[in-house]
């Protein structure tokens, strides 16, 4: 037996096929075909879940993805934990664990409680108005325990344990939703040979269909169902996604869809995804959505065992489930009779049908069902069920399930997210698309047509972009008056909002459906208002004395329903998230010691450690090192750019501060380059190879935003210049060789004469370093004598070795990103970045020798004269001393002053001078160079002089070895 | 996400391409000619309208182009594509 609410026959279940799952620890059993929901009330389970705010008991409303209630946490064990899942919508299978949320420590003993007695504080907006004193109690007290009793499940605190993947996909139709309308859709669609996505939400395609008693097309729906997909799987054109939501539209036809490929099953292929999500560039789409069951408000419509009446209809016809056995239905439409009739034909007793409706149609008469007409619901009484209900006639009836409906609700969702206008239909008080367009149409009950032959119609028109057939006009439904009545009446289940809260909101002079949303959460959360929304418009109009379409609707967002976290990262996980850049001599640097840090994409070796040695010892080595023998240091990273074409020089002239048109062959110069608002944008050399070529490095940062700008500028504002650009930084690996001893270190292995005569600072060579075709500069950003060795990367470990054995006579050490930052530092050479902010201009920072005055223009030229730039108050940048290491953006003031004067831009350890040293941005720092400052840390405020930025052999005699 | 028409290489998803800010923004041919007014105009001043903008793009995950584009900001709508030396066609 797998529940002793089954029928013995009927349905789309396995009865001979029974699984066992749990629920609260609980064991029960339900069959193969059940989703949780159906098999829990097959067991006779109603109370499933607490509600958000009240802590009130809850049930299962519905039989699809509009569940507010039936949040349950699925536990598939570690890493595998997901809260939240809708428990009308999870497939059972063996061994399935859920758990309720919302309660403590049990759902049915449930402290939390006590908050439906404290109801009246909170009220719409009570986050705004209660809880304010004391004032410090909000943090400390109040703030903490709503924060513990709130919200719905909890994080999982491990990472997902699975695999997620994204597909691409293009097709000429997209179906979503394979129901009556959107099957016949897809069977016009491909009838001509296009191409054809059709998904569904839900495990089986169907819809509606597996539990339609009246015939479709002539034919009992079953079998037209047979036939609709015995088509579609022999059409090659045409890909079927089950268990696959479009969860939302993106501009021009692009929809999310996600599939659920493992969830259901009891012991997936470990070589499945978890889930897929598509992207479908779809030529035309047809929506064919269906809709919700809109939920009658009255006082208590919130207890377990009440329920929408199609749900009870599908637990009944699809689940073989009785959802309870003496039955009273409130209804405004005749769709609620056929599920008294469903039920009453698997053995419940309809006790009776009150409807608001003044009189019955014809199909109500028909149903034999016993009826009340103009009568509603006044209340209902129960604790964790309902037990009975109290009719507006003053009538009280005991009973086990209350089935309601105030009419269907189009699932307009997708359609209103493709920016396509709603309209307001007064006859059924809904929402509806309008009119069919060439890429979008909309069929079905989404369209507002219920009944299952004119869906199919609607359908195959849509599916074959044909026109929009006639609509038949069968009205079944009344537009339900907003409840007036007293007590807990929810418009909102899931975030626990009541008529009461609407009355607050509209009092309180709240008018914008938007933000009555936001005041009162009504339509918040993870169904987003699904059953809701349209109770909420409808009694907002009425209390604000306006009509639905002048209140309108809230903006319908996707996801349609929550997408996991995993669907959208895809891959991009983990070491996928965003690729990590590494240089040719990575791996040498990884075997001997090196830490890295990370810049930008870049993992940079930072220091290289020795046993025995912290950071701090580390860098002290290096430093010394370069200073009295010599360093070599990895600046592969450093962008490349490879200027060439007869314009070439002229182009750099205009790009850069400096003037390249005269720069000789085989020399090199610093290049500096400003935004057009004369900021300083980005630093390098630019190396002059031949009359029509150059070698321009950039910051390892800057790399592909200077050739981004260079690009910009040479086809836009210089497209008569002839010069094509390149990026080469990964062409090439960038050996620095930085220190007294450099010479003697790479003079054996070059092939040229690098003698000071032949190769003074700041030139550039053609040559062969270790056999190897290298560019070799002589350029240092040390202050010491320095050399770049460029080679082509792949032979970059090789030379880099050959370097480091020749320089093993010169006492030769490896040094990291660290101490290259303390020996600039020293020198008072700007990082871009560090010492700049994008406000900076060469000015500020002592660059203003680059700017060739001469040229009539470059970029960024004609922003140097404007007065703000000639302000004397600007920052500059100075050197620091102090009697400990500053921290790094730390502010400047004056001796007891309380105004920033600068910053700390660098702070170091200086190795040479054996104490701390800082540069930093200081408000006429020049005329500043002498005084004392104050620098306020954390620890208490520490007194700095400031001086000149340059540290370190200042005539900068070093360089030149 | 936006299907753009490289006016060289077709129709692309945005994702290929660079957003670079309003079109037909000339850089003055001689800056020291012009005053600072009609500089800082040059360097900030953008329409910024509501509905059709013509604004740059740049391919830079195909042909690395800058092109023209109007769109409109409201719907998102691109109504032509077009090279930086051609007019605007629809």
């Amino acid at each position: 037996m797998t529940g002793a609410f089954r029928t013995p026959v009927g349905g789309r279940i396995d009865r001979s096929k029974p699984l066992s799952f749990s629920f609260d620890g609980r064991r029960f059993v339900g069959c193969h075909g059940d989703t949780l929901a159906s098999a829990l009330l097959a067991n006779g389970v109603h109370l499933v879940g607490r509600s958000f705010k009240y802590h009130r008991p809850r049930g299962i409303l519905s039989a699809g993805a509009e569940e507010p209630n039936a949040l349950v946490t699925l536990d598939r064990g570690e890493g595998r934990v997901t809260p939240n899942l809708r428990a009308t919508q999870i497939e059972l299978y063996d061994g399935l664990r859920a758990r309720s949320q919302n309660c403590f420590p049990s759902l049915a003993c449930d402290f939390g409680a006590v908050s439906n007695a404290l109801a009246p504080l909170l009220s719409a907006g009570f986050y705004y108005k209660t809880f304010m004193w004391p004032r410090t109690f909000w943090r400390h007290v109040y703030e903490p325990a709503i924060r513990a009793a709130a919200g719905l499940g909890r994080v999982p605190t491990t990472p997902d344990a699975d695999r997620y993947i994204h597909r691409y996909a293009h097709c000429d139709v997209l179906v979503v939703g394979a129901g009556a309308a959107g099957l016949a859709a897809a069977v016009a669609a491909s009838t001509n040979g296009e191409r054809v996505v059709l998904c569904d939400e839900q495990s089986e395609f169907g819809g509606s269909l597996h539990a339609e008693s009246a015939p479709v097309d002539g034919v009992a729906a079953s079998e037209w169902l047979e036939q609709a997909l015995a088509t579609l799987r022999q059409r090659a054109q045409v890909t079927m996604l089950p268990r696959t939501t479009a969860f939302g539209w993106f501009p021009d036809q692009l929809i999310g869809l996600a599939e659920r490929v493992t969830d259901h099953l009891a012991d997936p292929d470990h070589r499945l995804p978890r889930e897929r999500l598509w992207h479908v560039r779809a030529r035309r789409v047809v929506i064919a959505t269906g809709a919700v069951e809109r939920p009658l408000v009255f006082t208590g419509n919130d207890r377990p065992g009440i329920m929408l009446a199609d749900a009870a209809r599908i637990y009944c016809r699809r689940y073989g489930v009785k959802a309870g056995t003496r039955v009273v239905i409130a209804t405004a439409d005749d769709s609620a009779y056929a599920a008294g009739v469903a039920l009453r034909a698997a053995g419940a007793s309809v006790c009776a049908v009150a409807d608001l409706r003044a009189e019955a149609t014809d199909l109500a008469r028909a149903s034999g069902l016993p009826m009340l007409l103009g009568v509603g619901v006044a209340n209902t009484t129960g604790t964790r069920r309902v037990s009975r209900v109290t009719l507006s006639n003053g009538e009280s009836i005991s009973c086990d399930l209350v089935l309601m409906c105030g009419g269907w609700i189009p699932s307009v969702h997708l359609y209103s997210q493709s920016r396509a206008k709603l309209r307001y239909d007064e006859a059924i008080g809904v929402f509806l698309p309008g009119a069919w367009t060439e890429q979008v149409r909309c069929a079905g009950a989404c369209n507002g047509t219920l009944d299952v032959n004119a869906c199919v119609q609607e359908g195959d028109a849509a599916g074959a972009g044909a026109d929009a057939p006639a609509r038949a006009s069968v009205r079944t439904s009344i537009v339900v008056p907003p409840w007036t009545g007293g007590g807990k009446a929810f418009v909102d289940f899931q975030n626990d909002v009541t008529t009461k809260d609407l009355f607050i909101a509209a009092s309180e002079g709240f008018r914008s459906i938007e933000h009555v949303k936001r005041y009162t959460t009504a339509g918040m959360a993870t169904d987003q208002g699904k059953t809701a929304n349209l109770n909420v418009m409808a009694t907002v109009a009425a209390l604000t004395h306006r009509n639905v379409p002048a209140v309108g609707h809230t903006t319908y967002r996707m996801p349609y329903t929550p997408v996991t976290f995993g669907a959208l990262a895809g891959a991009a996980r983990g070491g996928l998230f965003e690729p990590l850049r590494h240089t040719p001599m990575h791996d040498w640097a990884w075997a001997h010691g090196a830490v890295f840090e990370n810049v930008g994409q870049w993992q940079r070796a930072r220091w290289f450690a020795r046993p025995g040695e912290d950071m701090e010892r580390a860098v002290e080595r290096e430093c010394l090192t370069v200073r009295t023998e010599v360093g070599v240091f990895d600046a592969s990273t450093l962008g490349k750019i490879e200027v060439t074409g007869p314009d070439a020089a002229e182009f750099l002239d205009r790009i850069y501060t400096g003037s390249f048109l005269r720069l000789a062959q085989g020399r090199c110069r610093y290049g500096l380059l400003l935004t057009e608002a004369g900021c300083v944008m980005d630093d390098g050399v630019v190396a002059r190879l031949a009359p029509d070529r150059f070698h321009v490095t950039t910051t390892t940062g800057g790399a592909a935003h200077v050739l981004h700008h260079m690009e910009d500028y040479r086809q836009t504002e210089f497209p008569d210049l002839h010069v094509w650009l390149t990026s080469t930084t990964e062409q090439w690996a960038v050996i620095a060789v930085q220190g007294p001893s450099a010479r003697q270190v790479i003079a054996p292995l070059a092939d040229i004469d690098i003698a000071p005569a032949a190769m003074p600072h700041m030139s550039v060579r053609e040559c062969h370093v270790c056999d190897v075709p290298a560019r070799l500069f002589r350029v240092s950003f040390t202050g010491e004598l320095g050399y770049e060795i460029n080679v082509p990367s792949d032979y970059g470990p090789a030379v880099w070795e050959a370097v480091l054995a020749a320089g093993q006579a010169h006492g030769i050490a490896p040094y990291g990103t660290e101490a290259m930052h303390v020996l600039r530092a020293e020198k008072g050479y700007i990082v871009v970045g560090q010492e700049t902010d994008g406000t900076v201009i060469p000015a500020d920072v002592g660059l203003d020798w680059t700017i060739a005055r001469a040229k009539r223009d470059f970029v960024g030229k004609r922003s140097l004269m404007l007065p703000d730039m000639q302000r004397p108050e600007r920052k500059h940048l100075v050197g620091l001393l102090s009697s400990e290491v500053l921290e790094e953006g730390a502010q400047l003031v004056a001796d007891h002053g309380n105004r920033s004067m600068g910053h700390v831009t660098s702070a170091y350890w200086s190795a040479a001078l054996q104490q701390p040293i800082a540069l930093a941005l200081l408000s006429s720092g020049r005329a500043r160079i002498g005084q004392n400052l104050t620098v306020p840390m954390q620890h208490g405020s520490t007194a700095v002089r400031v001086t000149d930025s340059v540290f370190y052999d200042r005539q900068g005699e070093r360089l030149h070895g | 996400m936006l299907l753009i028409l490289c006016p060289w290489c077709g129709r692309r998803p945005e994702n290929e391409f660079h957003y670079a800010g309003e079109a037909h923004i000339a850089r003055p041919s001689d800056p020291a000619a012009v005053d600072d007014a009609r500089w800082a105009e040059f360097l900030h001043a953008r329409s910024n309208p509501k509905g059709t903008h013509a604004e740059r793009w740049q391919h830079l995950h195909g042909c690395g182009r800058l092109f023209n584009c109007v769109r409109d900001t409201v719907s998102d709508r691109i109504s032509a594509t077009y090279k930086p030396t051609e007019a605007v066609s629809q």
